[in-house]
This record gives structure tokens, C-alpha cells and sequence, in this order.
């Protein structure tokens, strides 16, 4: 199990330039509202949760396309089948990880975007909780895309079309909270059924990506 | 008992005797389909009385109320088809669900087109971010995604399991996008079904007069449904099972 994780964190770590793309990407289309609406403060503020909530979904539905396909290319995949471990837990190992890897910073780096869209410091604790409840659920609905898709070569065009509309919960909920609490409201209803969201995808998309890598190697 | 039942599954599951028996089916549903719409459209458009605020405009609902519900329970079929043919590896459910993709996509495609009609003189705007309008759209655009994912697979029984996963997904997800939705603000008209029905209360706020033709449509609609995707389902199984001997037989190909 540790070994699993450490393998996994390893190879992320030694393909590190791989994992920049996405980030860049989320900070790029950030910069870009600001150029496109004007930089009124008061506006900027206004559409802030939505801009990031956005933001962080696209960049999601990029930096997951490819989870399973270099394991794919590079018959990993099989392996991971034929493991005497249960697939299930392998596909979670591997979401933790690539949560780590490509979820984390965007976290991480919202803090800066908060900054850019002149965000009211007390309510940074806020946005970071949901985000973290909000892309452990991207992430997962991203691992299960990924393992739809993966042995298609078309797949960036056809993912966003199969995972928006799955995450618009996600997005409801995230961005409100992080409204509610910008207005000065309890933010904890839309927190903690987007918690409920997160347990209900840690329980059951597992077993759905595992189904979806099974069909993708036609055993 | 259980003998029987999974007996009668596979008999229908067999492509010959399902190519066979869903020929008389699917027309018996096409002629219950045809009298029920003409009943119901007659109840609704000439029968039943004008509503005291919105006049004859209400009458456009014997298309979108019944729409609505078909748009809602060809998903579930969707989920339902995949599960049997992920389970049971019955490939003639995943020509079922196959044939009722794009018939569902209609369905959701009439529900919002029927539904704008009907805002724009009463609503005054053809479209609004309203709770039901909203998870209808994305339904139509999960719909989409089930369509264009199994048709993106070289081999069609990958693209039909990976839509099957997708669909269940998709169920799932379906309630969830509807509560999240209306948790963010409604302008649409109330329910016209209240209280629970588990408990055998289901009051309506609908006149008897213009609540039956309704529900005479939606007896059309779905009898509609099962003729088109039975017919559907046929062209499917015979595309599917072109290298055998009675497919063969069945399209008269030597």
C-alpha cells in the first residue's frame, strides 16, 4: 500500500514538467477575466467565487484527461489488472496521487487568484475548504473520465462534454459557499452537502472507474 | 418462481426470438400510442376549459408536462438497460439502450423548446436560470455525452459497456443535479403533484377536467416510446448480428 503510493508520488515527482501545463493553464484563464470585464475591483470581487469555481473545473477536466493513458500506452494498466491487489483500491491510490500532484496547487495558488480579484481576506479559510472538498470531487469525476476515454485518441474534446455536466453539483455548492460566506452569511449548508458529495463519489466512483478500465481493456 | 422469471429474461434476450416477437409488440404499441395522443390531444385541446390566468396558453403542457416525465424515466431506462448488460452481459440491452438515447434527447430537446414557447407570453422571456430549466439542460447535455461516448469506440461493444457506466453514473447523478438546482432559487411553477406519494396522499392542484387528458398523453407517449425503441432496437440487433446465419436470413441476404 505504501509502496503503491510512494511508486506512484515518484513517478509524479520525475515527470514534474507534465504537471506544470495545467497549473499554468488555471492562472492564465484567471488573468484573462480581468482583461475581458475591466478591472473595476467591485466587479472583480463580485464574480470572483464563479471566475474560480470555472476556472478550477476546466482546469480539472485538463489535467485529468490523461490519468490512465500513458498507464495505457505504456501497458502499466495491465498490470494493474492482473495486480493480486483490488483494482478499486489501485484507482484510488492513483486518484489520491494525481489529486496531490495536479489538485493541490491549484489549491494552493488560490490564494493569488483571491489576491487578483480583490478578495476579502477573512474569508480565505472558506474558499480553501471548499475548494479542497470541490476538487476531491473533480478529481475523482476526472479519474472516471479519464478511464472512459482511454483508448480513445480524441478524448480532450470529449471529456468536458461527458464531466460538466456531472459537476455542476459540485459547482453550485462550492461557489456558494464562498458567496454566502463574500455577503457575510453562514457558509456551512452548501460546506457540508458538499462534504456528503465527496463521501458519496469516495464511495462509489471507485468501483465505476474500475468497471470503466475493465471495459477499456475488454476483459 | 424465480426459475421462470430468469427463463422469461433469457427467451427475450435471445436476439432471433427478440427480432421475432417485437414486430407484433412494437405495433400494438403504435396503435395504443396513436389512440391514446389523439384522445388525450382532443381532452386537452378542445375539452378542457381555459385556464382563469393563463387562458388557452396553458394547453401547450399536454406536450411539455408529458415530454418532461419521458425525458426523466428514458434516462433511468438508460441505467437500467446498462446494469443488465453490464451484469448479465445481455448485449440486447445494450441495443436497448442504444435504440433510446437519441429518443430521450428528443424528448428533452421538445421539453425545453415547448417550455420557452410557453414562457415567453408568460414569463415575458423565452428563457430564465430557473431551477428546472436549468437541470433539463444539462440532462439534455448528459444525454449528449452518453450519445457521443458510445459512439466514439471502434468496437461497439466497448463504446455500449462504456456508455452503460456512464449512464448509471448519470442516474445517480440526476437527483443530485435537481436538488443542487433548486437549492439555487426557483421561478418555475410549483409541482402540479404534491404531498408524498409513498404514503398514497398525491393531491394535485390540477381540475379533474384538465388533469385527464394529461395524463392520457403521457399513456401515449410512453406507449410511443416502446414502439420507437423496439422498432429502433430491431435495426440495431440486425446491425449487430449482420455475420449471422438468421440475421442474414431476416434482411433476405444470401
Amino acid at each position: 500500500m505504501n509502496g503503491l503510493l510512494g511508486a506512484q508520488l515518484r513517478m509524479i515527482y520525475r515527470a514534474r514538467g507534465d504537471y506544470l501545463a495545467p497549473v499554468i493553464f488555471y492562472v492564465l484563464v484567471a488573468s484573462l477575466f480581468p482583461l475581458a470585464l475591466g478591472p473595476s475591483p467591485r466587479l472583480l470581487s463580485l464574480i470572483a467565487p464563479g471566475v474560480i469555481w470555472i476556472d478550477a473545473t476546466l482546469a480539472s477536466v485538463v489535467a485529468f484527461a490523461g490519468l490512465f493513458r500513458d498507464d495505457h500506452d505504456d501497458g502499466s494498466l495491465e498490470q494493474m489488472l492482473l495486480s493480486p491487489r483490488p483494482l478499486e483500491l489501485i484507482v484510488l491510490v492513483r486518484v489520491f496521487a494525481g489529486w496531490v500532484s495536479l489538485s493541490l496547487p491549484l489549491v494552493l495558488l488560490a490564494p493569488l487568484l483571491a489576491l487578483w480579484f480583490s478578495f476579502p481576506p477573512p474569508i480565505l479559510p472558506v474558499l480553501l475548504v471548499s475548494l479542497v472538498l470541490t476538487t476531491g470531487c473533480l478529481t475523482l469525476l476526472g479519474a472516471l473520465g479519464s478511464a472512459l476515454t482511454v483508448g480513445l485518441r480524441h478524448s480532450l474534446v470529449l471529456l468536458p462534454v461527458l464531466l460538466l455536466p456531472l459537476a455542476t453539483p459540485v459547482l453550485i455548492f462550492g461557489a456558494h459557499a464562498v458567496l454566502l460566506a463574500e455577503r457575510g452569511l453562514d457558509p456551512r449548508t452548501p460546506l457540508y452537502v458538499l462534504a456528503a458529495l465527496f463521501f458519496l463519489a469516495l464511495a462509489l466512483i471507485p468501483k465505476a472507474t474500475a468497471a470503466a478500465l475493465r471495459v477499456a481493456l475488454e476483459v | 418462481m424465480s426459475g421462470r422469471w430468469s427463463r422469461w429474461i433469457h427467451r427475450w434476450a435471445s436476439p432471433p426470438y427478440f427480432y421475432r416477437v417485437s414486430r407484433p409488440w412494437g405495433r400494438a404499441f403504435a396503435v395504443v400510442s396513436f389512440v391514446a395522443i389523439a384522445i388525450g390531444l382532443y381532452g386537452g385541446l378542445w375539452l378542457a376549459p381555459p385556464d382563469f390566468q393563463q387562458g388557452n396558453g396553458f394547453r401547450i403542457i399536454y406536450m411539455h408536462v408529458p415530454s418532461a416525465w419521458m425525458s426523466l424515466f428514458i434516462f433511468v431506462f438508460l441505467a437500467v438497460c446498462g446494469l443488465i448488460g453490464l451484469i448479465w452481459r445481455i448485449k440486447l440491452a445494450h441495443a436497448m439502450a442504444s435504440a433510446a438515447a437519441p429518443i430521450g434527447a428528443a424528448f428533452t430537446a421538445i421539453t425545453l423548446v415547448t417550455g420557452s414557447l410557453w414562457a415567453k407570453p408568460m414569463w415575458g422571456t423565452f428563457w430564465v436560470w430557473d431551477a428546472r430549466l436549468t437541470s433539463e439542460l444539462i440532462l439534455f447535455f448528459l444525454y449528449l455525452g452518453v450519445i457521443a461516448l458510445s459512439r466514439s469506440f471502434e468496437n461497439p461493444q466497448t463504446g455500449d459497456r462504456a456508455a452503460a457506466i456512464l449512464a448509471i453514473v448519470g442516474a445517480v447523478d440526476v437527483p443530485i443535479i435537481h436538488y443542487s438546482v433548486d437549492w439555487w432559487q426557483t421561478l418555475h411553477q410549483g409541482s402540479i403533484f404534491r404531498g408524498n406519494p409513498f404514503d398514497g396522499h398525491l393531491h394535485t392542484t390540477v381540475a379533474p377536467s384538465m388533469l385527464w387528458p394529461l395524463l392520457v398523453m403521457w399513456l401515449g407517449f410512453m406507449c410511443y416510446f416502446g414502439a420507437l425503441v423496439l422498432w429502433r432496437a430491431r435495426s440495431e440487433i440486425l446491425l449487430r448480428q449482420l455475420d449471422t446465419d438468421w440475421a442474414r436470413e431476416a434482411v433476405g441476404a444470401p
